[in-house]
């Protein structure tokens, strides 16, 4: 098997493109006041998970103290945390690292 | 709260129930319209970047007088329909967001805390949040559909 030299390649040193490519998550938090009912309700309605899904998520939420409910695109993200806060939820966005 | 066969929902509530729901709706309401970023609120508008505060402005800018005005909408639609005996599924729906931001502004005031004794926090303020958080859980239940709906269902399905 001929083995080429190895070719010095350009590795691009700015993380710009992959910063863009790095999928956003949305977490939701524990919190004292929501019902876990509730919280179960909210993430069916809003992601059409089915009930098992959402009450895992929820469970999550509940033991963990927080759970990712969903994970996309930048815009995705800031539509899902706003929808959430409509129905309060305590839900925040931020980049995979 | 029944299922009525047409699909919309009987509520059976009190007299005095349905009024507490149109004053504390409507007080939440004009609390917020004098000023939504009073502390007592942070529950219902918290931020979506917890550790970035440029991108935080920049989202709030965005989408903030669109929360407050959804959040507006529902407590309105709350106090309205407090002395109905039906509501609309959409109605309903409503409530549960309504009636979950006005826990979220007591319980904010009142420091609930987890691991709360119900027992033991027996004060009015309390007691009324209590009473809210149970008509919270029986509107949850019937809108996912675990509450008193089995025998409309039933009568619905052929045999």
């Amino acid at each position: 098997m001929p083995s080429a030299a190895p070719v010095e390649v350009q590795q691009p040193t700015s993380s710009a493109v992959t910063d863009l490519a790095r999928p956003w998550k949305v977490i939701v938090w524990n919190d004292p006041i929501n019902l876990m009912s509730y919280v179960t309700f909210v993430l069916q309605k809003l992601f059409g998970y089915s009930k098992a899904k959402a009450h895992k998520l929820m469970m999550d939420v509940h033991t963990k103290g927080k759970a990712v409910v969903s994970s996309g695109p930048r815009e995705r993200a800031e539509v899902d945390v706003y929808r959430l806060h409509e129905h309060g939820l305590w839900a925040t966005m931020e980049q995979d690292s | 709260m029944v299922r009525t066969p047409a699909g919309n929902y009987e509520v059976h509530l009190d007299a005095e129930s349905r009024q507490v729901l149109a004053e504390l709706t409507t007080q939440l309401r004009d609390a917020i319209v004098a000023d939504s970023r009073d502390a007592a609120f942070k529950r219902l508008f918290p931020p979506g970047y917890a550790t970035d505060e440029a991108a935080e402005a920049e989202y709030r800018e965005m989408v903030g007088a669109d929360l407050e005005q959804s959040k507006l909408a529902a407590l309105e639609t709350l106090a309205k329909t407090a002395d109905a005996t039906e509501l609309t599924p959409e109605e309903v729906d409503t409530w549960a967001r309504a009636l979950n931001d006005v826990r979220l502004w007591m319980g904010t005031l009142l420091d609930i805390q987890e691991d709360d004794d119900p027992e033991e926090l027996d004060d009015p303020p309390h007691m009324l949040y209590h009473v809210l958080t149970w008509l919270q859980d029986l509107i949850v239940s019937v809108l996912l559909g675990d509450g008193d709906v089995e025998g409309v269902q039933d009568d619905d399905e052929p045999d």
